[in-house]
């Protein structure tokens, strides 16, 4: 087992979530702005070649912060322009990132309807 | 003693209990941080059921977004919140959290324009700029002459 990569993905994830923490405290950013701000720079990121890097020394540290997501929305994309192109520029995105929007969407519709109230105690 | 608008809300900075930005910034890291270990053996996982590092990426977030939607679900996801701040937000579980909170909240609304619809208060945003934005790199992609950087 290597632990550094563990250790890696700590700090890395922790550091992005502390980043944002500030911007939450400091600025009027609402949660809902972060996550789509955190999104598109994601995409951003990962377009001018700096986030892979991240992604190859983190791991789970940068893929599993809503920067992932972005990563993976531009990642599809590259990769289906690359094998398509203009077609891949419209369906790269959602494909790279098909499993957790699908999933967040079942698991979403699923455990809402399990849930139970919450008990005013 | 008279205060003006902006001394008043100097005061109440100094006297609210806003806990300091370090010990907010220190707890977000370190259960963002914890998030993203999980992530990472999650992914190990994966890759020793023998999935290649794209699959098991992909199947890290699914496994993650299930874990934040069950949290929610049994209302454990939010109790993590209050102590966490950002190191439960950022993370994808704390997507997977602002889809089915809403979406637990406004059952009793009907199934289509209460939970289905709610669900999408915050994810939609983060659906239509990240899809978006991919689409905005893909175009400069096919501009550039086929892509494949990236």
């Amino acid at each position: 087992m290597n632990w550094m990569e563990y250790i890696n993905a700590f700090w890395v994830g922790g550091a992005i979530c502390a980043v944002c923490q500030v911007f939450i405290d400091k600025t009027k950013l609402t949660p809902a702005r972060i996550l789509v701000s955190l999104v598109v720079i994601g995409v951003f990121l990962q377009a001018i070649g700096i986030y892979q890097p991240v992604v190859d020394y983190a791991g789970a540290g940068a893929t599993v912060p809503l920067l992932g997501f972005g990563y993976s929305l531009a990642k599809g994309v590259a990769k289906a322009v690359a094998e398509s192109g203009l077609l891949g520029a419209f369906t790269g995105g959602v494909t790279g990132a098909a499993g957790g929007i699908a999933a967040a969407i079942v698991f979403g519709c699923l455990f809402a309807l399990l849930a139970k109230p919450k008990s005013k105690s | 003693m008279k205060l003006d608008k902006q001394k008043y809300q100097q005061m109440l900075e100094q006297k609210s209990p806003n806990s300091p930005l370090w010990r907010d910034c220190l707890k977000a890291f370190l259960f963002g941080g914890a998030i993203c270990t999980v992530g990472e053996a999650v992914s190990n996982f994966w890759q020793g059921r023998g999935l290649d590092t794209a699959d098991a990426a992909a199947a890290t977030s699914i496994t993650m977004v299930f874990l934040g939607a069950l949290l929610t679900c049994l209302h454990l996801y939010e109790k993590l919140a209050k102590h966490a701040g950002a190191g439960t937000i950022v993370p994808i579980t704390g997507f997977a959290n602002s889809i089915v909170s809403p979406a637990m909240e406004f059952k009793s609304e009907g199934l289509i324009l209460g939970l289905a619809a709610k669900m999408f208060v915050i994810a939609g945003p983060v659906l239509v700029y990240g899809i978006s934005a991919s689409v905005v790199y893909g175009l400069v992609l096919v501009l550039l002459g086929g892509g494949g950087a990236g």
